[in-house]
């Protein structure tokens, strides 16, 4: 008996008793539809917190003053507040010195109060440079953002996150108009594209200002050469770790620090701070997937139940067929054939109810759900072998029956 | 003299439920020989199924020799019986045993399914072998949509369909009118005419006055081998 017999006997033996395979399929088709459903749960909200960080701009390293490794607080250099200093971030922007560092976006940041005509709002003063919109992967609304020229001349203009806009504007168009912070008159020449964020650091709650015009006419004194933070773009993935050196051993340099462990700054990756996010997420995912997994196991014991009362339903019809010439292992064959057809049949739905459920689980709950290609097939693959793992001890049954008593069973 | 087809010699055959131990074949000497059409006669619970199993390859004796054309069948493995099964015996059971799922042809064509012919050459012999027991147009139909006899015809021609040199019958006419029996026990002579060897059970002397040669059963044992009688 070859292979497309078997197949097709298998195939007939199951549409015989619709009923039960039916149920069997369904016991396969829940398992499979809850662990794809649920590793896709988890891959989705990896990747909403992966798209969350990555908003910050891609490829980037954020250098901030003070040392994570010190113990004594912030290092002091030559009396100013911060140790980073818009001398620090020129330098990281030269080509010769760091190759693999694209761009580089020195900020201030400060909270202070914008007035318009009618309204005042209070919200952070972030002074940089043209390089900023990059780096940040921003985009503008309407206007332009500043340029070189804004920095070298200190113009005084400033580009509005969509929230303060609104807040100081209200309904009418913010550029062209004028807002007042610390008494500096200052034009509002762009607005920024609306990031969707909420939450405690609000990126659409902002107001952009030329490095020079926050350091020099908005708020002098001490902060005059330092900066809060130095964004770094790296030129691209593969080279974030080697302009994470050049930055490192670049600041040493000008700091005159000898060894990185005592460095009066710290270096942060988004690749750190993916994966301290995401292992929550992780250990959450493998639970699920776990209990999930159990119910694919008791589908496939569902398989082998059935698959039992399928030999000793048919035990007639087996010592029948060994009457008239069935190898044991031709008898063997066919019902493996069969369980594994019920497996595939369970992979295959429930992959179909895995995508339709993909479809419809975000209207519910607040986290998308990613289905990849590869999960599905793996899942469908799973579900045969369980057919067959499940199908292996009835089918061994079938085969050992000795033909004659299988043949005077009523 | 060549050899014969079938040799019994001292064959025993015990059943066992319980405690209590029934002996279903008592030291049963039989031989066949090639060509020879063998009726066994005896009463119900003689043990005539058991010997018919045994020659078949289906069971195995307690005690004593079988031998199939001079083979020891207690020798031989699981695979090599079921391919003695397959190419050398066809069997005709007391109970048709036809599968209830499958249409006549496909009960036909099992057989030759497990030899390993292609479906198109299983399909032509299936009809032909239908065709030969007068079953030509019922080849779709069911066991349930067929009378009792048009299934001991399928069952007939699911023996005779793999051309083998020995057929077995148990009570081949056990639930047929006298008409049935007249056309069944013509087939089984006609194949015996084309050569085959011959085994037909039975419980009835008129039945058995169709073969050459009559062996008696009670109680598990052989108690006359009549020699042929001419009719
Ligand atoms: N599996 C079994 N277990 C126990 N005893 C059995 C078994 N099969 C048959 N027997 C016994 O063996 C004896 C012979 O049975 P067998 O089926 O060979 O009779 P038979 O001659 O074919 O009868 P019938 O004409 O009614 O078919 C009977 O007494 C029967 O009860
Ligand atoms: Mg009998």
């Amino acid at each position: 008996m070859n292979w497309l017999d078997t197949f097709r006997t298998g195939l007939e033996a199951i549409r015989l008793h619709r009923m039960r395979s039916g149920l069997t399929v369904l016991g396969i088709l829940i398992g499979i539809a809850a662990v794809i459903l649920t590793v896709g749960l988890g891959e989705g909200a990896q990747s909403d917190v992966s798209a969350q960080i990555n908003s910050l701009g891609s490829n980037l390293l954020i250098i901030s003053p003070g040392s994570s490794t010190s113990t004594g607080g912030v290092r002091g250099g030559f009396g100013s507040a911060s140790t980073l200093t818009t001398a620090d971030a020129e330098a990281l922007a030269s080509k010769t010195v760091a190759p693999d560092i694209a761009a580089v976006a020195p900020t201030t940041s400060t909270s202070a109060s914008l007035t318009a005509s009618s309204t005042n709002w209070t919200t952070s003063v972030v002074g940089t440079t043209e390089s900023w919109l990059g780096v940040r992967a921003r985009t503008l609304q309407s206007g332009r953002f500043l340029t070189a020229a804004d920095e070298t001349n200190g113009s005084p203009v400033t580009v509005l996150g969509s929230t303060t806009a609104d807040q100081l504007f209200g309904g009418t168009s913010a550029v062209g108009q004028t807002v007042t912070v610390n008494g500096v008159e200052l034009q509002v020449v762009g607005v920024l594209t609306s990031t969707g964020s909420s939450g405690s650091s609000n990126d659409d709650d902002v107001a952009i200002v030329p490095l020079r015009v926050a350091a020099q006419r908005l708020f002098g004194g001490t902060t005059r050469t330092g900066v809060s933070t130095i964004y770094v773009e790296a030129s691209s993935g593969s080279t974030l770790s080697a302009a994470y050196q050049e930055a490192q051993s670049e600041l040493l340099a000008i700091h005159n620090i000898a060894t990185s462990t005592s460095a009066d700054f710290t270096i942060t990756t988004q690749q750190s701070l993916l994966s301290a996010a995401t292992s929550v997420d992780k250990t959450l995912t493998v639970l699920l997937a776990g209990i999930a997994g159990i119910s694919l196991l008791v589908g496939g014991i569902g398989v082998m139940n059935i698959m039992l009362v399928s030999v000793t339903e048919r035990v007639r019809e087996i010592g029948l067929r060994k009457a008239l010439g069935a190898r044991p292992r031709v008898i063997r064959r066919q019902f493996l054939v069969e369980a594994s057809v019920l497996g595939l049949a369970g992979g295959v739905l429930g992959v179909l109810v895995g995508l339709v459920g993909a479809m419809i689980l975000p209207h519910f709950v607040s986290s998308s759900v990613t289905l990849s290609p590869t999960a599905s097939a793996g899942a469908i693959v799973v579900a045969i072998a369980i057919g067959v793992g499940f199908g292996v001890y009835p089918a061994a049954r079938a085969a050992r029956l000795a033909p004659i008593d299988a043949l005077r069973t009523e | 003299m060549n050899q014969p087809v079938i040799d019994l010699v001292d064959v025993n055959k015990a059943y066992r439920s319980g405690s209590l131990s029934v002996q279903a074949l008592d030291d049963v000497n039989l031989t066949i020989d090639e060509g020879e059409f063998v009726a066994i006669l005896g009463p119900s619970g003689s043990g005539k199924s058991t010997l018919m199993h045994i020659i078949g390859c289906l069971d195995v004796p307690t005690s004593g020799v079988y031998l199939l054309g001079g083979e020891d069948v207690s020798t031989l493995d699981e695979d090599r019986l079921a391919e003695i099964r397959n190419r050398r015996i066809g069997f005709v059971f007391q109970q048709f045993n036809l599968l209830a799922s499958l249409s006549a042809w496909r009960n036909v064509e099992l057989p030759l399914a497990y030899s390993g012919l292609r479906r198109r050459e299983r399909r032509e012999r299936a009809m032909a072998a239908l065709a030969q027991v007068g079953l030509g147009d019922r080849v779709d139909h069911r066991p349930g949509e067929l009378s009792g006899g048009q299934q001991q015809r399928v069952a007939i021609a699911r023996a005779l369909v793999t051309e083998p040199a020995l057929i077995l019958a148990d009570e081949p006419t056990g639930n047929l009118d006298s008409a049935s029996t007249a056309e069944i026990l013509g087939l089984l002579n006609d194949l015996h005419a084309s050569g085959r060897t011959m085994v037909l059970i039975t419980h009835e002397r008129e039945i058995a006055a169709a073969a050459q040669r009559r062996v008696r059963i009670r109680d598990g044992r052989l108690t006359a081998d009549i020699d042929a009688v001419t009719r």
